[in-house]
């Protein structure tokens, strides 16, 4: 299984890329890129804008198909990704430009991440038996624990698009949550928050993964990056350009040429 | 003051047991004004079937749906074919009821499989065709096997009789006359409180958030896990079942069927009610329903005879009036109320975080 060229984690990967491509026509979106993530790791992608970043998140969770490469999850290839299947699987992602449910209320955006994780149908939902009400009771119970995990219960019964900024990405986390996810994938989290935002996001991903989900995420915020990530990919123009813990990075050439610029005073190592 | 009201569960109650009382006197009291009446009520219910049913796909999933009128033909049809010297098939009511309801379902699968790709104008255009293919085809499978006898239609349906009741005639109890009209008033009551309650679950269950989560956002909803493939066709199985349903009901009451009945100004008039009650919320369709029922009737009684107050002789059409009256209602209504009379607002459920988990 393991013909891995990266750096082999210690733990069993829980997602392998291998060798991904991705053309839009005859923009070459992605090409070649692997990595993979340890189990219980925070993994950061970054890049330029127009890296690519956001068409590996959308391949990954089944929105496009791949042209070329396998993705392995748990040791498994995914056959056919539709992002419902992925989700199923234990996939789950937020997006950059935020897709909460707008005309319904935080709570009922979190009540609908347990759709995969329930079962009851159309008879049951009529008949509205003992078996559907205990699913429907426990469904509310773990939409609000999850509110409160990540902060906004007290907003739980106002619509979604009512919500602040900060807020609306804090309830697209407790949506992606509820659907019991071993990966979460972050777009771009922290975009539009302010540097307190930030910290308490800080906080909010490290408890995630102190619970044993493991993390991915986009960033632009080198410094929340850098401090959160165990490891980063950097993309630019479709194709990794150097993996490694955030220090190394930092050290890169080709990362500093492409991404970074210059070394800035106090920032550059 | 309703807030009161709903939340005294004594008044409750007793408010619930007032409007059955209501419910229940109605039609005596509109048959004393005129067995019209009755009749205009009755139809009235069958177009809140109707409207329930097609507010599943439109309000609950948001899939615009301007063929909705097929189902109905199909309901109607398969309850004519199997109640009717037709074939000289009569099958009881109870069980072509259900038939009828399956059957429709498979259509409202054929069409919706073809067309999950589709939003929008998209879907609309064709949804319109195939309301359109169905009618066509009623019309013409008369050759080369009389299946429907084309435009002119399937008569002497058989009326519906629950326990020796007939229907279709007027019950003598002692000096007490209730007439077929007012038992089906009875029948499509009970139905549409059926119907009613089917929705009200269905629409705070599991499979009724995903339909919202599907017109809020389809992506965000398959990311969710949401098979979106499923779950769509599920809405217009569901809706086209109840439309096969109350089509079921139009023939037995009506006792003729023609393709007629089925053209595409009923399929806009359904979408109207659904629109104009709002969208989504069940009491605002079955409201949609009433008044887009009820009022039309109301023009043709007042219309001529206020023309004839005002100006001493009817000048214009009622027909003509009432169309114009109905267009301008419906302009008005979409520049004041574009949410609808009863806006689905967000079901503020009264839940409050339990307390001690806090």
């Amino acid at each position: 299984m393991s013909s891995e060229p990266l750096a082999a984690p210690a733990a069993a990967p829980i997602l392998q890329v291998e060798r991904i491509g991705k053309r839009f026509g005859g923009l070459v979106a992605l090409s070649e890129v692997g990595f993979s993530i340890a189990r219980g790791e925070i993994y950061g992608l970054i890049g330029p804008n127009g890296a690519g970043k956001t068409t590996l998140f959308n391949v990954l969770t089944g929105i496009y198909p791949q042209d070329e490469g396998t993705i392995r999850f748990e040791g498994a290839a995914l056959a056919r990704p539709t992002p419902d299947r992925i989700a199923k699987l234990g996939i789950a992602r937020t997006f950059q430009n935020i897709r909460l449910f707008a005309n319904l209320s935080a709570l009922e955006n979190v009540m609908i991440g347990r759709h995969v994780r329930t079962r009851v149908g159309v008879v049951g939902a009529i008949l509205r038996n003992p078996g559907t009400r205990a699913e429907e009771a426990a469904i509310e119970r773990r939409a609000w624990e999850l509110l409160r995990y990540v902060g906004i219960a007290e907003r739980a019964n106002e619509l979604a698009r009512h919500l602040s900024y900060g807020d609306q990405r804090r309830l697209e986390i407790a949506r992606a949550l509820a659907t019991d996810p071993k990966l979460l994938a972050l777009d771009e989290p922290a975009a539009g928050m302010n540097a307190t935002e930030k910290q308490d996001l800080r906080k909010l991903l490290e408890a995630i993964r102190g619970d044993g989900v493991t993390l991915l995420l986009i960033e632009h915020d080198v410094r929340l990056v850098m401090g959160l990530c165990d490891r980063v990919l950097v993309l630019d123009y479709g194709r990794n350009i150097a993996e490694g813990a955030p220090k190394e990075i930092r050290r890169d050439p080709r990362v500093i040429e492409a991404y970074l610029g210059k070394p800035r005073e106090g920032e550059a190592p | 003051m309703l807030e009161a009201i709903r939340r005294d569960p004594k008044l409750k109650w007793a408010g619930v047991a007032l409007i059955a009382i209501a419910l229940l006197l109605l039609p005596f009291a509109l048959a004393s004004v005129g067995t019209a009446w009755v009749r205009i009520t009755n139809f009235a219910i069958l177009f809140s079937l109707l409207a329930l049913g097609l507010n599943i796909v439109v309000g609950f999933a948001g899939l615009l749906d301007l063929g909705y009128i097929a189902f109905y033909a199909v309901g109607a049809y398969t309850y004519a074919l199997l109640a009717s010297p037709h074939f000289n098939i009569h099958l009881p009511w109870w069980a072509i009821l259900p038939i009828g309801a399956a059957i429709a379902c498979l259509f409202g699968i054929l069409l919706g499989a073809p067309t999950l790709k589709l939003r929008g104008d998209y879907l609309a255009i064709v949804t319109l065709g195939f309301g359109e293919i169905i009618r066509i085809f009623l019309n013409n499978l008369s050759e080369p096997f009389n299946l429907t006898n084309g435009p002119k239609g399937i008569w002497s349906i058989d009326p519906i009789h629950v326990a020796g009741i007939d229907f279709g005639n007027a019950t003598h109890i002692a000096s007490f006359v209730v007439s077929g009209t007012i038992k089906y008033y009875y029948f499509l009551l009970a139905l549409l409180m059926i119907v009613i309650v089917v929705n009200l679950r269905l629409q705070d269950s599991r499979i009724g958030r995903a339909w919202e989560a599907i017109r809020e956002d389809e992506l965000a909803a398959r990311s969710m896990g949401i098979n979106t493939r499923n779950m769509k066709l599920l809405a217009f199985a569901m809706g086209a079942s109840f439309g096969g349903v109350a089509g079921g009901m139009f023939s037995a009451i009506q006792a003729f069927i023609s393709p007629e009945s089925f053209v595409l100004t009923e399929s806009v008039m359904v979408l109207s009610m659904v629109v104009l009650g709002g969208m989504g919320n069940i009491w605002g369709v079955v409201l949609g329903a009433v008044l887009l029922s009820f009022v039309p009737e109301l023009l043709r009684y007042t219309v001529a005879p206020v023309q004839r107050w005002l100006f001493g002789r009817a000048i214009i059409d009622p027909e003509v009036i009432r169309m114009l009256l109905f267009g301008l209602a419906m302009v008005v209504m979409m520049l004041f109320r574009p949410a609808g009379l009863l806006p689905s607002a967000l079901r503020k459920r009264e839940l409050v975080a339990p307390q001690d988990e806090l």
